[in-house]
């Protein structure tokens, strides 16, 4: 038996949430397996194969999997799970799609996002946008589990020598066909995995205003995120959105500028190590996690801020 | 073309709950309650299939007491013909939702079904994926643009780092994210229809599938809090906090 991790990764390399997923499986028992499922995804499975902690890599290539889609990769997993006690994927976008599919095939519920281990059937997950944490047992016989990345250290991307071994795919299902991606193209660190995040609120006014962040986020190295109140006026892309429906990111500083603070908002960022907040309204919610508050009106904010760091 | 469209009644989204001392769970007597706002959306692209001539019926699905029976009110309010509530108390769980739903879709036979991508209660995002699994049809999860041609449907995704386009043979099931569409504010004279718009109430337990919880819960804590902070008075004194004391730049 063994715990199964679900790779995220681009036939090259691992995506890094990977990582975090493989120290959560490493808390549940040993050996940790890691699947790497694509087409011509050797590079990927040989970066599996060294991270530390992982005792085995099965590759699954094929034509099929050369997108991840959810239909041509449950039925894969299935095929794997009767060796598991555990299944594991990082709560990206990619393992919030396939887990769930892949735990109604086998008739288990699944357990999303947990932020703790507490035994090898009980896990800790985070409800109503983080204002509950609950403590859930499982009694299936093959726990299905999404890890949410910022709660779980990254293992070591080096160090292991785990042997990778091929495994037959499944027949392709068929029913869905992948069109085409627009993935950003940015010079800034990612999101979730940023040292430093500056967000933008409704308070920036427009898209055009937005890019005012730019200036601090090139001076510190920083990611640029959004409220969804942002996101919904349309200033930023959706895939920017910190919060309870968008991403949860746990940055060592963390800058929101003209945002009020709305509990879904505080549910993605509220795990940040420093919290600095800057509005005009000092009765503004997002001062309350706040470590510093400055009440100051942003546009006043911004330019000063960014000689400053100079 | 028939859509089916599930929603939920959960507690306001903008009502920050309580953890119940005994931590037993979550407060919610007596807190307003509304449409899970993923599944808003969702009714309303069903309904806006409809107006475009892309679909000819929106029937609306639920899961739990009589008093849910007002969000059905609200999606019919919002367009939909019609509405069925499985009237149950019993604790439920996204996998039992599926398998309750799959039941209705084999008998209402509709050629798409869109939901939610998640639940602000509960948080799993999971009940849309186990769906279409059960029922062996494509999943177009975290749609931001959803078009309807012929024997498929063309899904644009939400994923992490922009967006991926999908074409999903139908059936199919659709989960909606943010962007998706702006729901619409309801008129009272719809209101007023709606009201006259036919809801059965049907019991799980005529449906013929095990929908009892996997999971126990255990408790439920509340987080950790933050330490309060403090208020810099400007820009300098800021800097100077996060390079000496916080030292993060």
């Amino acid at each position: 038996m063994s715990i199964l991790v679900i790779a995220e990764h681009d036939n090259q390399a691992l995506k890094a949430a990977t990582l975090n997923a493989i120290t959560a499986a490493g808390q549940l028992g040993q050996p940790v397996t890691v699947l790497v499922a694509g087409n011509n995804c050797q590079a990927a499975a040989t970066a599996a194969a060294a991270v530390s902690g992982v005792g085995k890599v099965l590759q699954a290539d094929a034509a099929h999997y050369a997108h991840p889609l959810a239909e041509e990769l449950a039925p894969l997993v299935v095929s794997l799970a009767k060796d598991a006690t555990h299944i594991l994927a990082p709560a990206s976008t990619f393992g919030k799609n396939l887990l769930p599919r892949v735990a109604a095939l086998l008739d288990v519920a699944a357990i999303s996002d947990i932020t703790r281990v507490v035994s090898a059937d009980t896990f800790v997950r985070p409800i109503y946008a983080g204002n509950g944490l609950l403590t859930v047992q499982s009694p299936d016989p093959v726990k299905v589990i999404t890890v949410r990345s910022t709660a779980f250290d990254a293992a070591p991307a080096t160090g292991g020598s785990a042997a990778i071994e091929s495994v037959a795919c499944p027949a392709p299902a068929g029913i869905s066909e992948f069109v085409s991606h627009a993935l950003s193209k940015s010079e800034r660190p990612e999101l979730t995995t940023a040292r430093i995040v500056i967000s933008g609120g409704r308070g920036l006014g427009s898209a055009e205003n937005f890019k005012l962040l730019e200036g601090v986020a090139d001076k510190l190295g920083a990611a640029i995120g959004a409220s969804r109140a942002a996101v919904d006026a349309g200033f930023i892309d959706n895939d920017h959105q910190v919060g309870q429906t968008g991403k949860i990111v746990a940055p060592d500083l963390y800058i929101a500028v003209g945002i009020s603070g709305a509990i879904q908002h505080l549910a993605g960022m509220k795990e940040s190590k420093v919290i600095v907040a800057v509005n005009k309204d000092e009765e503004a919610p997002i001062f309350e996690v706040a470590d510093y508050g400055l009440v100051m009106d942003l546009f006043a904010f911004l330019p000063e801020f960014t000689a400053a760091l100079n | 073309m028939k859509i089916l469209v599930p929603i939920k009644r959960v507690v306001d989204p903008n009502i920050r709950v309580r953890v119940k001392s005994d931590q037993t769970g979550v407060e919610t007597a007596n807190l307003k309650m509304a449409i899970n706002p993923f599944c808003e959306i969702a009714v309303e692209e069903a309904v806006r299939l409809q107006e475009a001539g892309k679909a000819k019926e929106v029937v609306l699905v639920t899961i739990g007491g009589s008093q849910c029976q007002d969000v059905l009110r609200t999606g019919m309010a919002m367009g939909a013909d019609r509405a069925i509530l499985i009237e149950t108390d019993a604790a439920l769980q996204p996998l039992g939702i599926a398998k309750l739903l799959k039941a209705v879709i084999e008998k209402e036979a509709p050629n798409l079904v869109i939901t939610g991508k998640q639940a602000i209660d509960d948080d799993n995002n999971q009940t849309s994926q186990m769906l279409a699994a059960l029922l062996g049809w494509p999943q177009g999860t975290f749609a931001s643009k959803l078009e309807l041609n012929g024997d498929h449907a063309v899904v644009t995704r939400e994923i992490d780092g922009g967006l991926e386009t999908l074409k999903l043979r139908l059936p199919a099931v659709i989960s909606t994210d943010l962007r998706l569409n702006e729901p619409r504010y309801v008129k009272l004279p719809n209101i007023m229809k709606a009201k006259k718009k036919p809801l059965d109430v049907i019991k799980p337990e005529t449906l013929g599938v095990d929908f009892a919880p996997r999971l126990k819960s255990l408790k439920v804590e509340e987080p950790a809090k933050r330490k309060a902070g403090i208020k810099v008075a400007n820009v300098a004194e800021l800097v100077a906090k996060l390079k000496n004391e916080a030292k993060v730049i």
